[in-house]
């Protein structure tokens, strides 16, 4: 077995990226798109005095590009061009043809995909949960219908590659972006590409096989693979791969706390040999919270350091996960009051989340504390896809956590939107020109809208609006750079809130949670070894990987498991050897590969007990037994004496019945000769019971 | 080891459905239903025979539900909350949201209405309702170590599942109700593939074939049409999930169509409420619903309207749907009282009713007066229409499934006993399947199949990882193929018929491997056994006949001396032995493993019977092959020894 990870993503929105070479077939887990690197491209200009004239001023222009360096990073430094998007810079190194499965683990895990399905020779089975393809096709249909900003302002694309790509532009870019372009070590140019189109999503869509939760199915017949959730997103999971030779779990970022997915579930992964651990989460989340604070005044991130006293057995129930509820709740009532505070003085809020636990959470909390301080404020999801994606949200209740599904049985809607919407305290808006936004819109208000980098969307709009007023409030996710990402909105009199939320299993958690699962095998991302150290367990073995390396890790079991029906095994000739330790049998069937086992089933054609001879002869043949041999059939054959021959071979020639027959006894070979068919067949019968033989 | 199936109920009979089948020690009770048409002892399955001392904790591994209706689920919070099972209980989703609705319903008719001692609380269906353990369909279960189950869709209701059950090698799959065409708003049933031992099966309309589902639809529309314009009401006595929805989405739409006023009316809160359900779990419905779901919900029906009870003697024409159905008792038996006298109304009936019910005996010869009890007795002048369509699938639909699964085993549950052995028969005939048709409280024993299990080497495991393609014409139309289904007509399978060698070491798993690795693991050099036979074939010098053969056939003149002996016989070979696939290499040539050269030394030692007579006419053929073509050689010296070789 081979691992490469291919990157280690960056956050919710950007999950890692890794390459498996299993049982000979070759595995690639998710497919992302590093979408925070969009922030080095300028939003759309509202109007065309801010944005200067390419053709007429090239001169000054290009001079005054030479100055930016020494300038600080400003919002005239952001790339004014139609954006590419950045994906995984090793994955096109990568035969594309010579992959054979993807498992796509979330949404976000998605959205790269159509740059692979679009490719020519492009013949991968593609595993994603139902709920998972249908929300990442809504992301990526949302992604191509924003993105068509861009390109009625800059015109269709003329050439093929863009300007702004130009080895001397890069040069000339503000260290900050170029590092976003080239990564830190300057590989990562080639993972830039223009956008797909709608058809190519759709074609992706159509390539894409859909599974059922936890339904398992049969890769080439060989490889079981199942979905289990995994708590982060809905339709998110983690992968359970059977085949004959070993059992490999791929967990992605996983969460135990969730108020819309399915939880982790982790008990259907216990028992399985390999674990793949994928989830850099946890050292983000540290990082982080290091230069944390000293550009916004206010954070609701509350990470306590938390004893690790959580006992293996019962992991879901800890305390830990108690407290981690906590939490999240306080976190999102202290998000709520900052909203309410925020309206009750006349400023708007503004949500830029495409994280959708977060936004349905906020949504409901929000609309109650609104509705029990009694006030009147108009909440919008003004997306594209937003219809689609609440009508959906609906009728998934297979998909959500055990609190929403609850609501299912006792007959009550699962997410309060269904209600908000009508009773009119919410608005679904496709975008902030259509006429229903435009007819019913009322300040201050609440306003959830993508896109979470502030590049395009309705947002970019909203946050021209508001951003000079010190009333309003920004609520940010976390994953990014937000003085980057704020760039072009300077100066920024409006408050601004970037919180943490769950994007994978906290710290102190891995450790008792591997040790649960009872594997025998880790592979563990090298990164997180400082902060956890799983070397000192005895049960399991553990194997670091980083970044752009292969990891070989030893086969354990030397042969894969055939199973033989009864009814054949029952015709089996056993022949005892005169090795007496050995017994064997000649085996023939008819060979189902299905359900990941190698079956082996009694044939059609097959004759049931016809005796039958050897056909694979080994050892030397005795002379003088032989001679016995045939003279207990009744027939008479005198040694010729004296030949040895040629090559090294001692080679006896035996004439059968006066010379009728011949036989050539080497120590390698034995030739019959006999015109006589029956004869020939008798005497080949007799040396037969000289030889081993099968 | 055997797998033994209990049936507790709908043996040879429609209710009660509940199988317990023991599979290699795991003992699954399939379906917890209750008998409408009775209402002493028999309504519930005899629960005793599980377990005499009523432990049923431990003499059940599980209980699983295939869907909501009380002949399926009536006895589940009976057998969990009086008798005190505790173990898991699997359902879907739908079903789990969907069965309580029933159950109260149900419970309230007992109750409220007919004032009968209640067999269990609505406390005992939310209580009992907690227990069940919801899945999705094709959700892998693992329920313990050993049993595994799956759900599988069988559009026979909103979230009705046929169940497939595994223990060990031993597979298993319990259908429940299922419909093998789509309807208004569900799909039809669907299955994987899979190796089974026993498949149980529903049998409603074992010897029914239906023709197609639009013409009854049509027929249904255009009575209630002609019902309500001339000023009748029509009574739609139905169950509030399921068919009710069926029927609304058809009138909802008919309607629309039609551009009708008159009102659709639904009884009780509780469709309503049902409507919503099916909203949210549209995900189980058909294709064309589920694609139309975020711009218009099927569900959200137009021209539907709650009653009220003040509406039943308003005139004018409507269309009321009421619970429950078969006219059982309750409202819509209520209804039934105020509107059978007039000749203008319309009752219809669904396509089976339980014995006992009005329903029944409204379906059973046409009678003018009913009897309710001692006291009530109805005069029926309106007219009765009976639906044609029903979610279970017909005769062809059964054989086409068991035919589809190929089961070793099938048992016939749920329907009616003459019906039944006919349909036995069929499938004993026509598929060579054991099938059985139990009555109640039988029991039907099986064999189950084991696998006996081996290691298989990496080389064996490579060899086998070959595709053997067959092409197949299929052998009807042999004669007149056309281009045109000349596709249709071939198929291609991949068998793949293996050979290797099984090694059992002493005291060791055994392998299989490949018959090259197991002289390696024996530490043994192969011994080659091999014929031979130096054969003598005649030749005519055709020098003296030159000319003659000149003149005739030209063509031949390419065929100058210059040939050899060889190449000649391989020319003969070929016409006498089409199939054979003759090789050529220069020295000698190879037909499998036989090997022929021309052979010139005076003597041979594999030339055996040497002829003088024949001597000078006849030319040596040295052949050598190897045991398993010992036959095709013998053939081709046969061939050889009659030929007479002959060159220009």
């Amino acid at each position: 077995m081979k691992f490469t990870c291919l990157s280690k993503g960056g956050g919710f929105h950007f999950p890692p990226c890794h390459m498996l070479n299993f049982c000979g077939f070759r595995i690639l887990f998710d497919c992302p798109v590093d979408l925070s690197a969009l922030t080095i491209f300028s939003p759309v200009p509202t109007g065309f005095d801010s944005f200067p004239d390419e053709e007429s001023c090239d001169f000054e222009f290009v001079t005054e590009k030479r100055q930016k360096v020494e300038k600080p990073l400003g919002a005239n430094s952001l790339i004014r061009a139609e954006p590419w998007y950045k994906t995984v810079k090793s994955l096109h190194l990568w035969n594309i043809s010579q992959i054979d499965v993807i498992l796509i683990s979330s949404p976000m895990g998605m959205l790269g995909l159509p740059f692979l399905t679009r490719m020519k020779g492009f013949s991968s089975k593609v595993y994603v949960t139902e709920a998972s393809a249908r929300l990442g096709q809504l992301m990526m249909d949302d992604l191509v219908s924003m993105h068509v900003e861009f390109r009625q302002f800059y015109g269709c694309e003329d050439s093929g590659f863009p300007q702004w790509l130009r080895h001397e532009e890069l040069e000339l870019l503000p260290p900050e972006l170029r590092e976003v372009v080239l990564g830190k070590d300057g590989t990562e140019l080639g993972g830039w590409m223009p956008l797909y189109s709608a058809a190519d999503v759709k074609d992706c869509m159509q390539k894409s096989h859909k599974l059922k939760y936890a339904e398992e199915v049969y890769y080439n017949g060989i490889l079981a693979i199942k979905a289990f959730s995994s708590g982060l997103e809905i339709g998110s999971c983690n992968w359970i791969i059977n085949a004959p030779k070993r059992d490999i779990v791929y967990i992605s970022s996983s969460t135990f706390v969730s108020a819309h997915a399915m939880t982790f579930n982790y008990c259907a992964l216990q028992g399985i040999n390999t674990i793949i651990y994928s989830d850099f989460s946890s050292l983000r989340v540290m990082g982080d919270v290091e230069d944390e604070n000293n550009y916004f005044p206010q954070t609701a991130d509350k990470l306590s350091s938390l004893s690790n006293d959580c006992s293996s057995q019962e992991l879901a129930e800890s305390s830990l996960n108690m407290d981690e509820h906590l939490e999240e709740r306080e976190k999102l009532g202290f998000i709520c009051s900052c909203a309410l505070e925020c309206v009750k003085a006349g400023g708007s809020v503004l949500v830029p989340t495409n994280r959708l636990g977060t936004l349905l959470q906020l949504l409901e909390q929000i609309s109650a504390l609104l509705e029990s301080s009694a006030m009147e404020v108009s909440i919008y999801i003004i997306s594209s896809v937003a219809d689609e994606l609440l009508a959906f949200l609906n009728v998934i209740p297979e998909w959500l956590c055990k609190q929403r599904q609850e609501r299912l049985f006792s007959g009550e809607q699962l997410f309060a939107h269904v209600e908000l919407i009508r009773r009119k305290k919410l608005h679904v808006v496709p975008a902030v020109h259509s006429s229903k936004l435009l007819t019913n819109w009322q300040e201050p208000c609440i306003v959830f809208s993508p896109h979470w980098t502030m590049r395009f969307g309705p947002v970019v709009h909203l946050l021209r609006r508001w951003c000079g007023n010190p009333n309003s409030l920004l609520i940010l996710e976390d994953g990014f750079d937000p003085k980057l990402a704020l760039l072009p909105f300077e100066p920024i009199a409006m408050k601004v809130l970037q919180c943490v939320f769950p994007s994978g299993l906290k710290l102190q958690k891995v450790e008792p949670l591997i040790k649960t699962l009872l594997p025998k095998i880790v592979l563990f991302p090298e990164d997180l070894k400082p902060q956890i150290s799983l070397s000192n367990a005895k049960s399991f073995s553990v194997f670091h990987y980083t970044e752009d390396d292969t990891l070989h890790v030893p086969c354990q079991k030397d042969s894969s498991v055939f199973e033989i029906a009864t009814d054949l095994a029952s015709q089996f000739h056993w022949k005892k050897l005169m090795q007496e330790n050995f017994n064997i049998s000649r085996l023939k069937g008819e060979l189902s590969i299905d359900h990941g086992k190698y079956h082996l089933l009694v044939g059609k054609e097959q004759g049931s007990s016809s005796k039958h001879s050897s056909l694979l002869h080994w050892g030397s043949p005795d002379v003088q037994k032989l001679l016995a041999a045939l003279s207990k059939m009744g027939i008479n054959g005198s040694l010729e004496q004296g030949i040895s021959d040629t090559e090294s071979e001692t080679v006896h020639v035996v004439h059968v019945q006066d010379y009728k027959g011949l036989i050539k006894v080497g120590t390698r070979s034995t030739v019959i000769s006999a015109a006589d068919e029956s004869l020939a067949s008798l005497i080949f019968e007799a040396v037969d019971s000289v030889l081993d033989g099968i | 080891m055997a797998i033994d199936s209990l049936i507790l109920g709908a043996g040879q009979e429609v209710g009660k459905s509940c199988v317990v089948v023991t599979i290699n020690g795991k003992r699954i009770m399939f379906d917890c239903g209750m008998h409408m048409g009775y209402l002493d002892h028999r309504r519930y399955p005899d629960f005793s025979l599980i377990s005499k001392s009523g432990d049923f904790d431990n003499a059940l591994t599980c209980v699983i539900i295939t869907h909501f209706h009380l002949d399926h689920v009536g006895a589940l919070p009976y057998f969990t909350e009086v008798c005190g099972y505790r173990g898991p209980i699997y359902m879907t989703y739908p079903t789990k949201a969907l069965a309580p609705l029933m159950l109260e319903d149900y419970r309230k008719v007992m109750v409220d209405r007919r004032g009968e001692e209640e067999q269990f609380s609505s406390d005992h269906i939310a209580e009992c309702m907690k227990k069940v353990i919801a899945v999705d369909l094709k959700q892998t279960v693992q329920v313990d170590n050993d049993l595994q189950i799956r759900a599988y869709y069988a559009g026979h209701v909103l979230g009705a599942a046929m169940f497939h059950a595994k223990v060990g090698d031993t597979e298993m799959v319990y259908t429940g109700d299922y419909n093998m065409t789509p309807d208004r708003h569900l799909g039809a049933a669907q299955i994987d593939r899979l190796r089974l031992d026993l498949l149980i099966t529903e049998s409603t309309y074992a010897t029914t074939i239906r023709d197609s589902k639009y013409g009854r639809e049509r027929e249904f529309l255009k009575v209630v049409h002609k019902c309500v314009s001339g000023g009748g009401k029509v009574l739609i006595p139905t169950f509030a999930l399921g068919r009710a929805q069926e029927l609304c989405i058809l009138l909802d739409d008919y309607w629309e169509r039609m551009n009708l006023k008159v009102p659709i009316y639904f009884s009780a809160g509780l469709t309503i409420q049902a409507n919503m359900y099916y909203k949210m779990l549209i995900s189980w419905t058909s294709q064309k619903i589920k694609e139309t779901y975020s711009t218009h919900n099927a569900f959200d029906f137009k021209n539907v309207h709650d009653f009220e009870r003040s509406l039943m003697d308003a005139p004018g024409p409507c269309v009321l749907f009421a619970t429950p159905g078969m006219l059982s008792g309750g409202f819509s038996l209520e209804v039934f009282k105020h509107w059978a006298p007039s000749e203008r109304n319309l009752v219809t009936l669904p396509g089976y009713c339980v014995a006992g019910t009005v329903g029944h005996k409204l379906m059973s010869g046409k009678p003018t007066k009913i009897d309710l009890d001692k006291d009530t007795q109805i005069d029926v002048r309106c007219q009765i229409h009976q639906l044609a369509f029903s979610p279970h699938t017909d005769a062809k639909g059964i054989m086409d499934l068991v035919k589809f699964l190929s089961p070793k085993h099938v048992i016939l549950v749920h329907g009616e006993k003459p019906k039944m052995v006919s349909l036995k028969e069929r499938i004993h005939s026509e598929l060579g399947i054991m099938c059985y048709d139990p009555a109640n409280n039988d029991t039907v024993s099986i064999p189950s199949t084991h696998y006996v299990k081996a290691g298989a080497s990496d080389t064996f495991i490579q060899g086998c990882s070959n595709p053997n393609f067959k092409f197949y014409r299929n052998s009807a139309g042999d004669s007149d193929l056309n281009d045109k289904n000349f596709m249709q007509d071939v198929q291609v399978k991949d068998e793949r018929v293996i050979e290797g060698v099984i090694v059992k070491e002493k005291s060791q798993k055994a392998k299989v491997v490949h018959q090259d690795e197991l002289l390696v693991m024996l530490g043994e050099n192969r011994h080659e056994l091999q014929f031979a036979y130096c054969c003598p074939v005649q030749i005519i010098d055709l020098k003296e006949m030159k000319s003659t053969y000149l003149n005739s056939r030209n063509s031949m003149l390419c065929l100058s001396e210059n040939f050899s002996w060889l190449q000649v016989l391989q020319w003969r070979l070929s016409d006498e032995i089409p199939e054979g696939n003759i090789q050529s290499y220069g020295e000698h040539l190879q037909i499998e493993s036989f090997h022929v050269s021309l052979c010139l030394k005076d003597s041979c030692p594999y030339r055996v019977q040497d002829n003088h007579q024949n001597r000078m006419k006849s030319m040596f053929f040295c052949c050598i092959w190897s045991a398993p073509d010992e036959k095709l050689a013998r053939k081709i010296l046969s061939i050889m020894e009659k030929l007479n070789l002959s060159k220009i």
